[in-house]
């Protein structure tokens, strides 16, 4: 069952919604990474749940003059409307008045989804069947949609992506370094303004799949995500839209299988899967290659103790690091060092005046900032250089026994 | 208007509505100053998977497990938030947009996939809340203030929403001074020696229960236009804390009031039949009073900005 709604084979309307909520996991993937690194992720809520008086209002006209009300695409204009003007009213509310962002955009998100409620109440009183639906965006809802719906919302993902793709270059400038890209002479705020507008062209298409409260999820979770497995831009927003899809197609194939799995839900938490599975696993950023890197740092400076107090023929107290010695060939079980101890703690030693050495002259400061009491002096000066440091050192001093 | 009839169907609905706004108003004041606002939208999105559980897990809608449910969510949201955001190394806002989302989401689907239908539990009396159907069917006029017969016949949520209420305000006036150090001057008051750290869990957990207790009689949409509007508004009106919390109650009494009567006797007024959703009218008209200080506000331009 899962494998034939992962392989469309579940009919006609399943597959339809499998593939209009690929294209807008896509599209949501791309344009949430500029939002992302712009660090104003949030203001897609605000921007998400100020779509819902433009629905209503589009609906009450559709009705005034005497059509049916529920025509997808005259409610998302209405709906990119009044979205249109919540974020219009964000940046005033920050630019104008001394109300931070949050504030800002906690206003017109309450306000804008309470006035939204109201018109939904009076929809519902003035014309009992007909406004059936409407609900329906505030979660989404993906049942009894029509071929037409599918088509606005696969080319609506399309447009938003191709936007996205030819706008890359001056959104990425803008979100790293907006004064730079100021003095390059890039308009940052009509590059700002076109970010709010593509995550507003996203929410709007995506409201009929997962509804304007887990739109939001789309635009955030996949860029997060892609954030962990990448440094660079380009690939970070390649990474996001490959989430946003792959999240957005197995939950809307996951919930065709059952009437009980609501479409939106069943998407964000499979994103958000994507993204525990990162957070623990991704190489580098990820928890789990954090610890690993914190336990190979110990287990150095703990050989590297070890090492100088064998040098210094010093007991051992440490157990760890006796059992890292003893694991290495380097010492017995009583401390006493091997003979290839005693070769790698001699070296240890040297290694220690050596730097010693170089950090006092003047001549390696460059060297001597890489000094960590870890590095290998090797990975830091040349052959000639050792050879030279060495020759102050001089031979060993005082007798052996 | 005022007569049997308001005392029976409006007076408990409206002292609710003031009494949940006022609660909200108050943390949201330092909330806003900590441009921590969106603490609050968080809180009421968390709060549906944590009312959701609590109900599998006692199988009845009543209101104490809820709550319970509700307050250790948003304690679990906040946790979340605070571990995405050190373990990923990721933005506050976008930590906080992916917990609430997910876990919203979380709590939709668990209501989807369990048989809720025989008892009062969607999402929509989550965001809308159910203002209007607080009524008082015992009163019979004013005299019933004074008979504990009609009393005891009060609907439960408002002893609940003026207890919080009351907590609330303690907790404001008993740690003003930690709480005003705090927000203004984190630094200051580090060396002041004052827990900065705990002090603002306190505030967000103090967020928390009035969210819980207001969402529980007035729904989401409330509770996070009265952390953020009156507060806001207030601060476009004055330069003093104070000032500006006596603002913030003031707004928050005007809106809660105007939105009730607005919703109930408006449409009566335009000559339509039927009220339309309080919880909404009064997050409208929170944001009209917000955009008329916005424009008209003493203070609403930031200090030593330039004058264009």
């Amino acid at each position: 069952m899962i494998r034939d709604a992962l392989l469309l084979q579940l009919g006609y309307n399943a597959t339809l919604v499998t593939i209009g909520a690929t294209f807008l996991g896509v599209a949501a993937g791309v344009t949430g990474t500029f939002l992302f690194l712009r660090k104003r992720a949030l203001v897609s809520d605000a921007i998400s749940h100020a779509t819902l008086p433009g629905v209503g209002l589009a609906f009450m006209l559709m009705v005034a003059l005497g059509g049916d009300g529920r025509s997808l695409p005259g409610l998302l204009l209405g709906s990119a409307i009044s979205a249109g003007i919540g974020l219009l009213c964000v940046s005033w509310l920050t630019r104008r008045t001394r109300l931070a962002e949050d504030a800002a955009i906690g206003a017109v998100l309450s306000v804008f989804f309470g006035f939204g409620i109201v018109l939904l109440t009076i929809i519902q009183t003035m014309s009992a069947g007909r406004a059936a639906g409407l609900e329906g965006f505030l979660l989404g809802s993906t049942a009894g949609m029509l071929r037409n719906d599918a088509l606005v919302i696969a080319v609506g993902g399309a447009l938003t992506l191709a936007l996205v793709v030819l706008l890359r270059r001056p959104m990425g400038l803008v979100a790293f370094d907006a004064e730079f890209a100021a003095a390059s002479g890039v308009n940052v705020q009509r590059i700002d303004l076109a970010i709010m507008g593509l995550a507003m062209a996203v929410t709007v298409v995506g409201l009929k799949i997962v509804g304007l409260i887990l739109i939001v999820a789309m635009l955030i979770i996949p860029p997060v995500t892609a954030r962990f497995w990448t440094d660079r831009t380009d690939h970070m927003a390649l990474i996001s839209g490959l989430c946003g899809g792959l999240s957005a197609w197995v939950g809307a194939a996951l919930s065709a299988t059952a009437p009980a799995l609501p479409t939106g839900p069943v998407i964000v938490l499979a994103s958000f899967a994507l993204f525990a599975v990162s957070l623990f696993f991704a190489p580098n950023r990820g928890v789990m290659a954090a610890v690993l890197r914190q336990l190979r740092f110990q287990r150095r400076v703990h050989m590297r103790q070890g090492l100088l107090a064998l040098a210094q023929s010093q007991p051992i107290y440490e157990r760890f690091t006796l059992k890292l010695l003893r694991r290495a060939g380097l010492a017995h079980a009583d401390g006493v060092a091997t003979t290839a101890g005693r070769a790698r703690a001699a070296k240890a030693l040297r290694d220690e005046k050596r730097w010693e050495l170089v950090r006092a002259d003047q001549a390696f400061e460059s060297a001597a900032a890489l000094y960590d009491g870890l590095r290998e002096i090797e990975t830091v000066l040349t052959q000639d250089q050792i050879a030279e440091i060495d020759q102050r050192i001089g031979g060993p001093k005082g007798a052996l026994v | 208007m005022i007569g049997e009839e308001f005392v029976a169907l409006s007076l408990t609905p409206l002292l609710i509505g003031v009494f949940s706004a006022i609660a909200c108003a108050l943390p949201g004041n330092f909330l806003v100053l900590r441009k921590q606002a969106l603490i609050g939208d968080a809180i009421s999105h968390v709060v549906l998977p944590g009312i959701v559980v609590a109900f599998l897990l006692t199988g009845v809608v009543a209101a104490w497990p809820m709550m319970i449910g509700a307050a250790a969510a948003s304690v679990v949201a906040v946790v979340l938030i605070e571990a995405v955001r050190r373990l990923g190394r990721i933005e506050p806002g976008a930590a906080m947009g992916l917990v609430f989302t997910t876990m919203f989401a979380a709590g939709v689907l668990v209501l989807e996939q369990t048989d809720t239908s025989s008892v009062h539990l969607d999402v929509e009396h989550a965001l809308y809340g159910n203002l209007e159907s607080l009524i008082w069917l015992d009163a019979m006029g004013w005299h019933s203030l004074f008979d504990p017969a009609a009393l005891s016949g009060l609907p439960s949520e408002l002893p609940r929403i003026a207890i919080t209420l009351i907590c609330v305000s303690l907790f404001t006036w008993v740690f003003w001074r930690p709480l005003k150090l705090s927000t203004f001057d984190e630094g200051f008051a580090q060396t002041m020696g004052l827990p900065t750290g705990l002090i603002g869990l306190a505030l967000v957990i103090v967020a928390a229960v009035a969210a819980v207790a207001a969402f529980d009689a007035v729904g989401s949409i409330i509770v996070i236009a009265m952390f953020i509007c009156p507060p806001a508004a207030a601060r476009l009106m004055t330069n003093q804390l104070e000032r500006q919390i006596a603002w913030s109650v003031l707004f928050a009494i005007v809106s809660a009031v105007l939105g009730y009567v607005l919703a109930g006797y408006g449409p009566l007024w335009l000559g339509s039949q039927n009220a339309v959703s309080a919880a909404g009218m009064i997050a409208t008209v929170s944001g009209v009073i917000l955009a008329l200080t916005a424009i008209f506000g003493p203070c609403r331009t930031r200090l030593g900005a330039p004058s264009t």
